[in-house]
């Protein structure tokens, strides 16, 4: 079959038949992580755990790969399941149409090898964080606003996320530069390596450290946390 | 008095230099920084001396770089 062979010579053979045999969960099915299942599935990652509360309205339309006119009201997380069904029937997503929070983040997540954050709000981030640190498994971060992407990938103990957020109040901060549709892709490729990185156990991760991106100045600069 | 190197990014530009030198008595810290550019607390959440992450409290010294960033928490 020459569903991976494009795959090859990026991925050994070995590493490519190992990512069938992975578990990835994607928190967030919107900007960022319509692009991440879209790859991740591609790729041929055997399961994908892909978690969502929310449902398509015509305001992501603009830049979620996942919407469509027709299925506009319909919960994100079945859609990407549908989407997969259509593109790599090989793999297994499992849509979780639930918002993650402090009760349920542990149950959803404890299957996967890598948690993918892909969430809109940094109070969902930080529960996220919590739970990668229960469940000692690595989360990659991604975030956007406007121009602007900031990538990171944390391993148990490092809570970058306490150091990139720190004293942000209340959880939230008002998304006042927009979303528009290049920036979450671009954050999501680069989220998307960092998995492959952590799944076959080669290659240089963020950690410890952040990309951080401005498409207005085309500046890409690692910083160190 | 100590020079200090600060470097803003993302909308921290806007209205403001890229980078610039400012002038500081000795001991100034991180904080005394943001009160000198007009920056509201809320929009500086990740910030760096020479490259490394830092505390608001962290006193600076002569020839330091600072870079400061807003929370960027879209998705």
């Amino acid at each position: 079959m020459g569903r991976y062979d494009r795959n090859m010579l990026c991925l050994s053979p070995e590493e490519n038949d190992s990512l069938r045999h992975k578990t990835v969960a994607v928190v967030g099915c919107g900007g960022l992580g319509g692009h991440i299942i879209e790859m991740l599935g591609r790729l041929g990652v055997g399961k994908i755990i892909a978690v969502d509360g929310d449902v398509f309205e015509d305001t992501n339309l603009n830049r979620q790969i996942l919407s469509n006119m027709e299925n506009l009201g319909k919960p994100k997380a079945l859609e990407a399941w549908k989407r997969m069904k259509l593109v790599n029937p090989d793999i297994e997503l499992l849509p979780v149409y639930n918002k993650i929070d402090e009760n349920n983040a542990t149950t959803i997540l404890q299957k996967a090898q890598v948690i993918v954050d892909a969430l809109d709000n940094i109070g969902g981030r930080i529960i996220l964080q919590n739970a990668c640190e229960k469940l000692k498994i690595p989360m990659v971060h991604g975030a956007i606003s406007g121009w602007y992407a900031q990538i990171t990938t944390i391993l148990p103990g490092d809570r970058s996320l306490d150091k990139i957020y720190s004293d942000v109040k209340d959880g939230e901060v008002k998304n006042l530069l927009g979303n528009p549709s290049f920036t979450p892709a671009l954050a999501a490729s680069i989220e998307v390596s960092e998995v492959v990185k952590l799944l076959i156990g080669r290659g240089e991760l963020l950690r410890n450290k952040m990309l951080f991106i401005n498409l207005l100045n085309n500046s890409f600069e690692i910083i160190e946390l | 008095m100590i020079r200090v190197k600060v470097r803003l990014f993302a909308t921290l530009r806007e209205n403001r230099d890229k980078e610039m030198i400012i002038e500081l008595p000795d001991g100034a810290t991180l904080s005394d920084i943001i009160k000198h550019l007009n920056i509201p607390k809320e929009q500086a959440t990740l910030l760096l001396i020479n490259g490394k992450f830092a505390k608001l409290d962290e006193a600076l010294e002569d020839n330091d770089t600072v870079s400061i960033f807003p929370p960027i928490g879209g998705g």
